[in-house]
């Protein structure tokens, strides 16, 4: 393995690579603070630049890409409650609170750190457990699947409802409904669309994203804006661009690093479940380990909150790499899209990759890391100018959100019909928001629904109609029982406020 | 009786719900998946139902948090104008092109916004459109869709 380790290193430190790993770190966090181009649109666009190159050098550069959209995608969620993709929606919980508090800088700086760690621990155990734990990937079926969705959204609801359960899972059925929206995956029926063809091929997700953060963000920014209490504070420029983390948030992310990139590496190993999942629940797992002085921070600009989705979404993303080197299943979008690459190269992963071609196998995991490594030393004195967006005066940066929405959308599309649509959607939610009725159960809900259909389509076609397939299998039966202890627990502390 | 705010919107999401869930019942599936265990509108029956259910309840049971919102606090007007203005620029994005119509909705934006500095509002619209598209189009070869640009050979 440390041969391995040392082929991996002596091709990714060439000055060549080095080169190539700034470009893509550069290109990638701009193209990934666009909403709508995340890190899987920003590997693709790179692929026939790649093809010119060997591939080591090809990895290389896209390596650089996929972390610089990672973290471009986490900057847009912390300045401007704009998160480009699912993967950065749990970032912006936290992120955005601290930064509108004048803290941008050390948002920033508090990502990157965790991301990076988050990063590491997860190349750990990438090469020390990959092999083995492509069992555990294999282990997961459709009825196990379903149950950890069910959790996920049943975790976002109570950890983001601030007491009000019963909305947060409205929320949750919103998002679900919005997710069926189109044409069904298996028979290509059309639901929903009342014969509009701009429908048939369902909502985006980067319009619902826009429509309930960004935009309805921006708007409930005028709108309170004669509010006395709630209207935008002016900050200072130097608490704004400061990255300084003092001793107590260094601890505090100390803490957290470890206990959420073990959980966002298990969650990325299984295909399919991704960064998405992994950055909500550690999310809510770190909201259950704190005390009870730190939970209240939630939701306001918490260190713990910040640092779990994103060290979370990190490991998940290097756990994504274990299905597709060693088993050649590619368990989400972004590495669907590597696969591409690396059969282009004449790479095929699969079992035999680690046995016949280590060196590859090897060269692919060191990339990366390098890729991160890379893009903390380069970001991190970027920084203090990028959290200056935010010193933008009230009257530019509302319709330069507005703008960044609405491009996102038109780039994806090139139809008005979405823009109407994502309008619609934003009032709607701004005016939820204005009641506490939680966005974040709804996005998860919509990113989740197709695959929840589909895992819930295969388990009950599995077991002939019958509902015993909640509990014929040990691991779905544990995820439901978690699962209604956290609704029980709900349910209780209620009743217990009550009395 | 005064109804609350939270209540008349779990009220208006208890219609959407049986709406949503007349509509699915009524999703045309193919004959031989009518009486299958799964099909295109068994998912859509069980969200109507829930939407049902726990509307209802957030209708029926007393509401333990009330949230209190100062309607003389809100700035309906601005409000108002921006949105208008996101739906005029919706509605000529493609006739127009996304070069004009988008530095026409950041000029007409920042004007209703309160600001009056005519020579910043003029750069941080019409360059600043002009600097993001090449940023896209030329450097990063995203494809931007402009006929008017295309038309005026501008954009290839």
């Amino acid at each position: 393995m440390i041969e391995g380790i040392l082929i991996g290193l002596s091709t990714a430190l060439s000055l060549t690579n080095i080169l190539m790993v700034m470009v893509g770190c550069f290109a990638g966090t701009i193209i990934g603070m666009l909403p709508g181009l995340g890190p899987m649109t920003a590997i693709a666009l790179m692929i026939p630049i790649t093809y010119g190159f060997d591939p080591s050098t090809g990895l290389i550069l896209m390596a650089g890409v996929y972390y610089g959209a990672v973290f471009g995608g986490s900057t847009s969620s912390i300045l401007l409650n704009a998160p480009g993709i699912p993967g950065t929606v749990a970032t912006a919980f936290d992120g955005y609170p601290m930064a509108q508090q004048g803290k941008a800088g050390k948002a920033l700086a508090i990502a990157a750190y965790s991301s990076f760690a988050g990063g590491t621990i997860s190349a750990i155990f990438l090469l020390v457990a990959a092999p083995s734990l492509s069992k555990v990937s294999l282990a997961f079926r459709s009825p196990d699947y379903f149950a950890l969705m069910i959790l996920g959204l049943t975790a976002i609801s109570a950890f983001s409802s601030k007491g009000q359960f019963l909305k947060a899972m409205m929320m949750v059925v919103l998002g679900l409904m919005l997710a069926t929206v189109g044409q069904d995956s298996l028979s290509d029926i059309t639901r929903f669309t009342f014969n509009n063809m701009n429908l048939t091929d369902g909502i985006s997700f980067v319009l619902i994203v826009m429509a309930t953060f960004a935009m309805s963000e921006a708007l409930t920014i005028i709108f309170r804006g004669k509010d006395p209490n709630r209207a935008a504070k002016q900050i200072s420029l130097t608490e704004l661009g400061s990255i300084k983390v003092n001793k107590e948030e260094t601890i505090k992310m100390a803490k957290t690093i470890p206990r959420s990139s073990i959980l966002g590496f298990l969650i990325g190993v299984l295909p399919g479940a991704g960064a998405t999942i992994a950055s909500f629940l550690a999310y809510g797992m770190e909201r259950n380990y704190v005390n009870e002085e730190e939970k209240q921070k939630f939701g306001k600009g918490s260190v713990h909150g910040l640092s779990a989705p994103e060290t979370a979404n990190n490991a998940a993303c290097s756990g994504s790499f274990v299905p597709l080197l060693t088993l050649g299943i590619p368990g989400s979008g972004t590495t669907a899209v590597m696969l591409g690459a690396l059969l282009g190269f004449g790479i095929q992963p699969g079992p035999r990759l680690y046995q016949t071609n280590p060196e590859i196998f090897w060269s692919v995991i060191m990339s990366m890391y390098i890729g991160m490594v890379v893009l903390l030393i380069l970001n991190l004195p970027l920084i203090p100018y990028i959290a200056r967006i935010l010193a933008v005066p009230r009257n530019y940066l509302i319709p330069l959100i507005l703008f960044f929405s609405v491009t996102g959308i038109y780039l994806m599309s090139f139809n008005n019909f979405d823009i109407f649509l994502m309008i619609g959607i934003a009032v709607v939610a701004t005016f939820l928001r204005l009641y506490d009725f939680p966005m974040p159960p709804l996005i998860l809900a919509f990113v989740l629904g197709g695959l929840m259909e589909e895992t819930l389509r295969r388990s009950l076609l599995i077991s002939d109609g019958s509902p015993n397939f909640l509990w014929d299998r040990p691991i779905t039966l544990i995820i439901l029982l978690i699962t209604v202890t956290i609704v029980g627990w709900q349910i209780f502390s209620t009743f217990r406020k009550k009395s | 009786m005064r109804i609350s705010p939270t209540k008349f919107i779990s009220l208006l999401f208890l219609v959407l719900s049986v709406f949503y869930l007349y509509t699915a019942y009524n999703i045309q599936v193919f004959a031989f998946d009518e009486n299958a265990p799964f099909n295109a509108r068994t998912f859509p029956i069980y969200l109507g139902w829930a939407g049902i259910i726990l509307s209802s309840l957030k209708i029926i049971l007393p509401e333990k948090i009330t949230t209190e919102v100062n309607h003389k606090h809100l700035d309906y007007k601005s409000i108002i104008y921006l949105i208008i203005i996101s739906l005029i620029y919706a509605a000529v994005i493609l006739k127009i092109g996304y070069f004009i119509s988008t530095s026409l909705f950041l000029f007409a934006s920042y004007y209703f916004l309160g600001e009056r500095r005519w020579g910043l509002m003029f750069i941080l619209s019409f360059p600043f459109v002009a600097a993001f598209m090449y940023l896209l189009h030329g450097l990063l070869n995203i494809y931007l869709r402009d006929p008017f640009l295309k038309y005026i050979g501008v954009m290839g």
